[in-house]
């Protein structure tokens, strides 16, 4: 009986800390934004309280914001896919064991380090002394890359590799080799083999790293703010300017949480259609 | 095949290899080489506003990392022992954590707490002449937040490949439950703390976004290199920028040694059949 008791009070006490900062910084913070949402902006900036739906009826303002995110963003994350199903392929089938992971982790080191000073470095290559400067010098002028959707692509590309790879890796790594096996002793080429066995069985690594991706690119900040230069921009870029410049918190509210709906959504479609068909659980953690 | 995977690893450590490079140019434009110097290591670690932004990034990223590495086992050890829906919300919520943006935590963050204060600091000023502002604190706050969610993580995968017999075995020789926790569950459960830890630090100590929006007046090296990357280069910014990547590079691969060998070692004992992560 007492010690019941006493496991119990022990279980409360070790998970007490991250239920407060769950409160506190996840939950609480998230329902203020929807009541901000809600609200009028103050004369001097901030927020007032009300209940009005203006702020949603308004978010048309940024359509621009919305739609080049909504466009990079998944053209951004089927190039990303493109250029790691081959990678995670050669990491899966076509390295010995011995070096596998430290290969995997030195495609993956480049998304934990730094994302202000990676871009940074895509501003240099991408400016006019960068790749442009060496086309014009092999005679092939005026070409501009920086504060361009295409910068944005290529930017995308680069920051998200490294979160591909790994879930495509996972997938293709615990395929069953005597599936392959056995779809050559049916006589299928290699090709085919590849297109109806390893293709449609590592789609779900394909739909983990393309959820992670596309939701991490519909809240970037940084990469827009750097190769778009402000010429092309997206929500994140709209949300400071909100937040920081004109100072209309509800409606920066809104555009959050029109934001976050957007994630909820694509996560919803990828837990119903993915994760019930398999368990690739795992696989989302990388 | 393999020439592809080369042309992966060349467009992915190029970028970082540029800025390395050019901490070390005498000029300060760039991408256009004067030669080689060291003067710009110089002028970033002579100058003070560096120091100072370096020192509030190093304070902010260690007490996150030990913050997120405590709670987050925790967490991870309490969530062992509850089933039902108390397990459930904390599983959607430590989700949550990690798949909300991180513009939408500091955004939400900022707006939440200057709401509180505001309720709150019209009471300590008239009881007590005190006020709470937004400073290192709030930063630590919301980075914990993100940070032990990924210590939780990590360390409950090795929970669940860990072998309960140990425990048991540990029981059956009259080990206290507490000497059963720190003399067998502790130590197979440090390479995940360990590696979180460092993961925590390279995330707290690189953090952009957050940071911008919940700082308040303080200056962390981030907000530093993206204000000066904002007005105009200085050449300095690739030095600081080498020190910071290198850094980064170091405690990743040092966290990822850790994993892998400690998944080599449980593997390697008879007593157990580990699941590595």
């Amino acid at each position: 009986m007492t010690d019941a008791r006493h496991s119990r009070s022990l279980t409360a006490a070790l998970l007490a800390p991250a239920g407060v900062f769950l409160f506190f910084l996840l939950v609480l913070p998230l329902a203020v934004m929807v009541i901000y949402s809600f609200g009028l902006r103050a004369p001097e900036g901030g927020y007032q309280a009300a209940f009005t739906f203006d702020n949603y009826l308004n978010l048309p303002a940024r359509s621009k914001a919305f739609t080049n995110t909504l466009l990079l963003a998944p053209l951004a994350t089927l190039l990303t896919v493109l250029l790691a199903y081959p990678m995670a392929y050669f990491l899966a089938v076509r390295t010995s064991s011995r070096w596998r992971n430290t290969l995997l982790v030195m495609v993956m080191a480049p998304f934990w380090t730094s994302q202000l000073l990676r871009y940074y470095a895509w501003m240099m290559i991408l400016g006019s002394k960068g790749i442009p400067g060496w086309l014009a010098w092999i005679g092939i002028g005026d070409v501009q890359l920086l504060n361009t959707p295409y910068a944005i692509l290529i930017g995308g590309v680069y920051g998200y590799l490294p979160l591909m790879v790994p879930p495509i890796f996972v997938s293709l790594e615990k395929l069953d080799k005597r599936l392959l096996e056995a779809s050559a002793d049916l006589g299928a080429r290699p090709l085919a083999t590849f297109m109806q066995v390893t293709l449609p069985l590592s789609l779900p690594g394909v739909a983990t790293g393309s959820m992670l991706v596309f939701i991490l690119l519909m809240g970037d900040y940084i990469l827009p703010q750097f190769l778009g230069g402000g010429k092309v921009y997206f929500i994140g870029n709209a949300l400071v300017d909100l937040f920081l410049q004109s100072r209309n918190w509800p409606f920066g509210a809104a555009v959050s949480v029109a934001l976050v709906f957007i994630m909820f959504i694509t996560m919803y479609l990828y837990m119903r259609f993915v994760l019930g068909r398999g368990d690739q659980r795992r696989a989302v953690m990388v | 095949m393999r020439i592809y995977a080369v042309l992966i690893y060349i467009f992915l450590y190029f970028p970082i290899m540029l800025i390395v490079g050019f901490s070390f140019n005498a000029g300060r434009y760039a991408m256009s080489w004067q030669g080689f110097s060291l003067a710009w290591y110089g002028k970033a670690f002579s100058n003070p506003l560096i120091l100072q932004a370096l020192g509030t990034s190093l304070l902010i990223a260690f007490t996150t990392a030990n913050l997120s590495a405590i709670i987050g086992t925790m967490t991870a050890l309490g969530l062992e022992r509850v089933r039902g829906r108390t397990r459930q919300i904390y599983d959607a919520l430590l989700y949550i954590a990690i798949m909300v943006p991180g513009i939408v935590i500091g955004i939400s963050t900022l707006i939440a707490f200057v709401t509180l204060f505001g309720m709150v600091n019209p009471i300590l000023q008239s009881a007590w002449n005190i006020k709470i502002e937004m400073g290192v604190w709030t930063v630590i706050a919301a980075h914990v937040l993100f940070n032990l969610a990924v210590v939780c993580f990590l360390v409950r995968a090795r929970l669940t490949g860990m072998d309960r017999s140990l425990v048991e075995a540990s029981e059956d020789l009259y080990a206290s439950p507490w000497g059963t926790f720190r003399q067998v569950v502790l130590p197979l459960l440090m390479p995940s703390i360990l590696a979180g830890l460092l993961l925590s630090f390279t995330f707290s100590f690189e953090d952009f976004i957050i940071t911008f929006f919940v700082a308040g007046p303080n200056v962390t090296l981030p907000i530093y290199v993206f204000s000066s990357i904002r007005r105009g280069v200085t050449p300095e910014i690739n030095a600081v920028g080498t020190v910071v990547l290198m850094t980064s590079l170091i405690l990743l691969f040092a966290a990822q040694f850790i994993l892998q060998r400690s998944i080599k070692q449980t593997t390697r004992s008879p007593l157990e059949n580990v699941k590595p992560l």
